[in-house]
């Protein structure tokens, strides 16, 4: 029978199904931060339970902590209560942790598939939304709430229903400055910030399929916020160039038998997906939002859509959204002063990110009335940074390089946007409060955020890349 | 695990579309290495000012309305994964959430921990707003045994769905631990097999 990419590896790890039932479902990796693993270590200890499979487990900080002298203690007393948590949690249940000061620190997306931990075939949860990211191998990777940390923990099991699955193809070529965050944007302010709820998405056509493997990882990273579970894509050369060599991927024999399995992974041709959805890459232009869920976005050049034309139950919360962030109906954005622009996330702080960033801003400089900060993913991508000058071109540009985490997203540390401020961001959530109280944000590329950067306002980088 | 049975209860409306976790309970509260004491911080943003007054016109800050039912717009709970969003609305005294629909990890986490999400249709919904405005006090009551709701000044009545494994849970308050652990055995065998 023919089968799409999600039930090969869905059934390749079904340990039992059973009628009425949700799936139990066998782990092969599992994620885990400071944030959302507490209470799930505790659980273990009220139930008298040692995880059950450490060796698949992989742990580091990264939610909560400073992004400025990362070697000092943290200066916050609840965020250095729950960093240090994790570290005892780990010894005391024999997890592996990458935790401050250790060289593989990281977002917890961002080192899973730099260190070669993800790859194609896995399953693999963490207890975050953005779990998704890992699906660019063509792994079966999703968020997980706190109890489920727990039942991975205890069983390296989920109870999960099979999920339906979304074909989502993007064909054609991009133009210039346009990239994959703008493709994802695109896709969300089409389909909506629920459009995706229930489903597994497989992004596939020949523009997802010439995008790098770091580009794959923006696009699938965003899955949930269209509400899907998860998004992966099938593996390819581009793949299996990336993963090989890198630290914990398989090598020499185990390499061979790994490369001969994951060349299976891909949907058979005649595999009906539940839902399939088209769109050219031609009519993507570099993305903006304007509202407060990342499917209120809009090409750089439009206006902001009236209320009047809204639904009649989602007018009240459009409007609350617009006059959260102080837009208007039909207004245009190019040209609107802004005053932060953070590069990071999980979304966005690759090398080729910073690359790219770095690349733009050589022989610019900062508008006076912005500030800038960029937060690698990771401390190896910092470290490379470093390694080809990057950190030169930023402090020449008067952009802040700071030490690695998630910082900004979600403002969990002390990397917060001022109420009122308004930031470009190159991360993945514009909700109200996000990036601090009262905070407004405007998610976008890292190459519109460095435009944003240079000019002090909201600009369309297209114009920049013409002049140049 | 909390059990859920039957409940007749006042609800409390917030008819606002696509609530994020973030706002449920948002990220700078969520230092907390236990699972107690986030109700509090419940929609931290929408209920208090920065200077920790109360905002009058939110709902909860009403006295007017009460009740162990939240009833809230589409898209409820979307966003992060955060189990502590379920956490903060049952540690604020309630025992159902009701929407027309719900972000996935959300009403997963929600079932977890013996906080029933309702799905109910839009029209249904707009009937459950239209009853609270014209009267505060106005009650529902939620069947979980045979998966149905209704508005009692009405009468008006719509079945919900719940996978029948999970709905066993909740009237019996057992969790998902305890049905995989008893097949351990069978989790060592696929490992073994692979």
């Amino acid at each position: 029978m023919s089968k799409t990419l999600v039930e090969k590896i869905w059934d390749a790890h079904v340990v039992k199904s059973e009628e009425g039932f949700p799936d139990i479902l066998y782990i092969d990796t599992h994620l885990i931060h400071e944030v959302t693993s507490p209470q799930a270590f505790d659980g273990l200890r009220k139930r008298g339970l040692p995880v059950f499979r450490p060796k698949q487990t992989v742990a580091t900080a990264d939610h909560n902590v400073p992004t400025l002298n990362q070697l000092l203690p943290i200066k916050e007393e609840l965020s250095r209560y729950q960093v240090d948590m994790l570290t005892k949690n780990c010894a005391e249940f024999g997890v592996e942790l990458y935790g401050l000061g250790h060289p593989f620190q990281g977002i917890v997306h961002v080192i899973g598939p730099e260190l070669g931990i993800t790859l194609p075939g896995k399953t693999m949860v963490c207890g975050d939304s953005h779990t998704s990211t890992h699906g660019a191998f063509g792994a079966i990777a999703f968020g997980i709430g706190t109890s489920q940390v727990e039942q991975v923990f205890a069983t390296q099991c989920l109870l999960q229903s099979k999920p339906k699955t979304m074909k989502i193809e993007v064909n054609g070529e991009l133009g210039k400055g346009v990239g994959a965050k703008d493709i994802i944007l695109y896709i969300i302010a089409q389909i909506s910030a629920a459009g995706g709820t229930g489903y597994f998405i497989e992004y596939a056509g020949s523009a997802i399929e010439s995008l790098s493997m770091e580009a794959r990882m923006t696009i699938c990273n965003m899955s949930i916020e269209m509400g899907a579970r998860g998004g992966l894509i099938a593996p390819d050369q581009i793949t299996f160039d990336y993963i090989k060599g890198r630290e914990f991927a398989p090598a020499g024999e185990e390499w061979d038998k790994a490369l001969a399995y994951w060349k299976t992974l891909y949907s058979d041709a005649d595999a009906k997906f539940d839902s399939v959805l088209t769109f050219n890459a031609a009519d993507i232009a570099p993305m903006i939002t304007y509202g407060t869920n990342p499917g209120m976005g809009m090409g750089i050049q439009e206006h902001i859509p009236a209320t009047a034309a809204q639904p009649e139950t989602e007018k009240v919360s459009y409007k609350k959204a617009l006059d959260y962030m102080g837009f208007d109906d039909d207004a245009a954005l190019i040209g609107k002063p802004i005053d932060y622009v953070f590069i990071g996330s999980c979304t966005n702080s690759r090398i080729e990110d910073l690359r790219e960033v770095a690349n733009f801003v050589k022989d610019k400089h900062k508008a006076e009335n912005v500030t800038v900060w960029i937060v690698p993913g990771s401390k190896q991508v910092e470290q490379q940074a470093k390694n080809e000058g990057l950190d030169k071109i930023f402090e020449a540009a008067g952009f802040q390089l700071r030490e690695p985490g998630c910082s900004a997203c979600l403002g969990m540390n002390e990397d917060k946007i001022p109420a009122g401020k308004y930031c470009v961001s190159t991360s993945n959530r514009n909700f109200e409060g996000r990036q601090g109280q009262n905070a407004r944000t405007l998610l976008a590329s890292p190459l519109t955020a460095a435009a944003a950067a240079v000019t002090g306002k909201i600009t369309d980088v297209r114009e920049m890349l013409e002049k140049a | 695990m909390k059990k859920f049975t039957k409940l007749t209860s006042a609800v409390v409306p917030l008819n606002i579309e696509n609530i994020d976790t973030d706002q449920i309970i948002p990220a700078r509260f969520l230092k907390a290495t236990t699972r107690e004491g986030f109700g509090e911080n419940l929609f931290r943003d929408w209920r208090y000012n920065g200077d920790n007054t109360p905002k009058p016109e939110f709902v909860m800050n009403n006295p007017t309305y009460s009740g162990r039912v939240l009833v809230a717009g589409k898209n409820f709970g979307c966003g992060s994964s955060r189990e502590h969003a379920a956490w903060a609305i049952q540690d604020a005294g309630f025992d159902a959430v009701i929407s027309s629909f719900f972000a996935d990890i959300f009403k997963g986490n929600a079932l977890n921990n013996g906080l029933l999400p309702i799905q109910v249709s839009d029209d249904f919904l707009a009937q459950i707003f239209k009853s609270v405005d014209a009267n505060a006090q106005s009650a529902l009551e939620v069947d979980l045994e045979n998966q149905t709701v209704t508005i009692v000044e009405t009468g008006a009545k719509e079945s919900f769905e719940i996978n029948p494994y999970k709905k066993s849970c909740l009237i019996n308050g057992y969790d998902d631990i305890d049905f995989i652990l008893a097949q351990k055995q069978l989790i060592e065998s696929f490992e073994q097999a692979r």
